[in-house]
């Protein structure tokens, strides 16, 4: 019997013991992301400070690949700018598309423990929803 | 013929996987691939239409196909056979066809919630054209049908009933004879789904009362892109054309048309010949194993897959508890490990399943789940296949993090 490298341990504790999956009542920012396809949901759950994101949560259900890459997004985001976060999620996006450097990678910490979804097709919807979510957040407010 | 009958199924020959999404699409037989392949090496025409030899081998192998799906079916004659692409484009023909024309606003369309999507939507369709209203059979707990609440939804107001004749998701047989006379008691018609009944257990339509019945091909062994529909003649006979253009005419004029007697009638355009041509192989296949071999090979398997599932903890199966009533499928949930997330395991140890909502997300919804994972064996499935899932499947839940 194999195992499957690609659940690795940090995906299965962000899954079974995420730390940003919770109710935030304070939130400025809600934004709700669903992939219709696969029916992965969440809702993202954004305090602002500034420019700078205090504090974030969400809560969905979905697969262990949505669920972990949000937390694991949600611990690299919250004290960043709106612009470093952002900046992170295109850096997240080209590792999945397989476009970045190992050092690039390497900077994405625990998220690139999501690297292997460049090789599954199928499952990048699921990587994305936070980042994509949490782009749309961010743009509804400079708009607004 | 060999009691290893992977051995005829060449791409389980060649692949090392325990597929278990026939209820998806079947394998093809090796005999299917060569009837596809001879038919255009050899008989490769457009048939009907010319006056020449190959021609005419073109349309003997066509009309000899619908002779074979007749037969396979039960149907008192072949002109009783439309091809068509697949079970979706027949229950289409029948809503846009015998649908539209015969149903009026203030009828009623009964289906049930267990449904495939490709039998429910055509009727959504059909009732916001009309302004019929679209009723539904619920199932019980274990997914089966209360005839007596099937009979109280059946009023003189319902035009049509579709049903499916085994469930996709629960593998449940549904009892097609009495509800076609329940809709036959109030003038209604009966259109069945017959996609994961054919493939299973022998289909004769004018025993079950069936008034239009569509299958296809690729479940059944055969070649994906052909499926036939069976409708009874004198029904046939008055619905007008589904699709129209070539083929499907006696003859044309600037303004108008004569259109062909049936079934050619709802065959416009060229049709898939050489898919006739696999599915008759197929058909011809299935009849030489024998319904007796597929039931008790499949029955052997799911049994074997259902007790093993049930010892597994965190595993819940859907639908009834007897193997007897799942036709070789078996739906199931792993206690907090998303269905995608099973799939993706299994299929990391091998192990060919489908998740997701199997497009059935009504009955999904009615019986309280997201989505679901399906195995589904056919009569090539064996002990060892049964053994790569089930020796997979008790892992899943320690390599997602949890305990036990």
């Amino acid at each position: 019997m194999t195992t499957n490298p690609f659940y690795n341990e940090i995906l299965t504790e962000h899954n079974v013991r995420p730390e940003f999956k919770h109710d935030l009542p304070d939130a400025d920012l809600v934004l709700d992301g669903v992939n219709p396809s696969c029916g992965d949901e969440i809702r993202l759950k954004l305090k602002l400070d500034g420019d700078t994101i205090a504090d974030g949560a969400f809560v969905g259900d979905g697969c262990a690949i949505s669920q972990a890459s949000t937390d694991i997004m949600l611990g690299m985001i919250v004290g960043k700018s709106r612009e470093e976060a952002l900046w992170l999620g295109d850096l997240f996006l080209r590792m999945i598309r397989g476009e970045a450097s190992e050092e690039e990678i390497d900077s994405l910490e625990e998220a690139s423990a999501l690297r292997d979804v460049s090789h599954m097709p199928a499952r990048v919807k699921c990587a994305m929803l936070g980042w994509r979510t949490l782009r749309e957040a961010l743009g509804e407010k400079a708009s607004s | 013929m060999s009691t290893n009958y992977k051995a005829d199924f060449p791409l389980l020959a060649q692949r090392d996987v325990a597929y278990l999404d026939s209820a998806a699409t079947a394998q093809r037989p090796q005999c299917v691939l060569d009837a596809e392949r001879e038919f255009y090496t050899r008989h490769n025409a457009n048939p009907l239409r010319g006056l020449y030899p190959l021609s005419i081998e073109a349309t003997e192998a066509l009309e000899s196909a619908r002779t074979a799906v007749a037969r396979f079916l039960g149907a008192a004659q072949s002109e009783e056979i439309v091809f068509t692409r697949n079970t979706t484009e027949g229950l289409n023909l029948v809503a846009y066809s015998y649908g539209l024309s015969h149903v009026k606003a203030g009828d009623e369309i009964l289906i049930s919630t267990m449904e495939h999507h490709s039998n429910i939507l055509p009727w959504q369709m059909v009732c916001r054209q009309t302004g019929a209203q679209l009723k539904f059979m619920e199932c019980e707990p274990d997914g089966s049908l209360d005839l007596n609440k099937v009979e109280a939804l059946i009023t003189a107001r319902t035009r049509i009933v579709a049903l499916q004749q085994v469930s996709n998701v629960l593998g449940r047989e549904y009892p097609i004879r009495a509800v076609a006379e329940l809709a036959h008691r109030v003038g209604a018609v009966l259109v069945v789904d017959g996609a994961q009944s054919t493939p299973h257990l022998p289909v004769h339509v004018q025993e079950l009362g069936a008034d239009f019945l569509a299958f296809s091909g690729h479940k059944l062994y055969g070649p994906m892109g052909i499926g036939a529909l069976y409708g009874r003649r004198e029904l046939l006979e008055e619905m007008p054309p589904f699709l129209t253009g070539g083929e499907m005419i006696e003859s044309v004029t600037r303004e108008g048309a004569v259109f062909a007697e049936v079934p050619h009638k709802f065959e416009a355009g060229t049709v898939n010949a050489a898919g006739a041509s696999g599915l008759h192989a197929a058909i011809d296949y299935v009849e030489r194993v024998g319904f007796d071999t597929i039931h008790a090979r499949e029955l052997s398997v799911t049994a074997d897959a259902l007790a093993r599932m049930r010892a597994l903890p965190h595993v819940r199966i859907l639908g009834s508890d007897q193997a007897e009533e799942h036709n070789g499928i078996l739906t199931f949930v792993v206690d907090n490990v998303h269905p995608h997330d099973v799939s993706e395991l299994l299929a990391a140890d091998g192990v060919a399943v489908r998740a997701g909502h199997h497009c059935a997300e009504p009955l999904h919804r009615f019986l309280g789940y997201h989505a679901t994972v399906r195995a589904s064996f056919a009569f090539y499935n064996d002990k060892t296949d049964v053994d790569r899932l089930i020796g997979s499947l008790s892992t899943v839940r320690g390599r997602m993090g949890y305990d036990d």
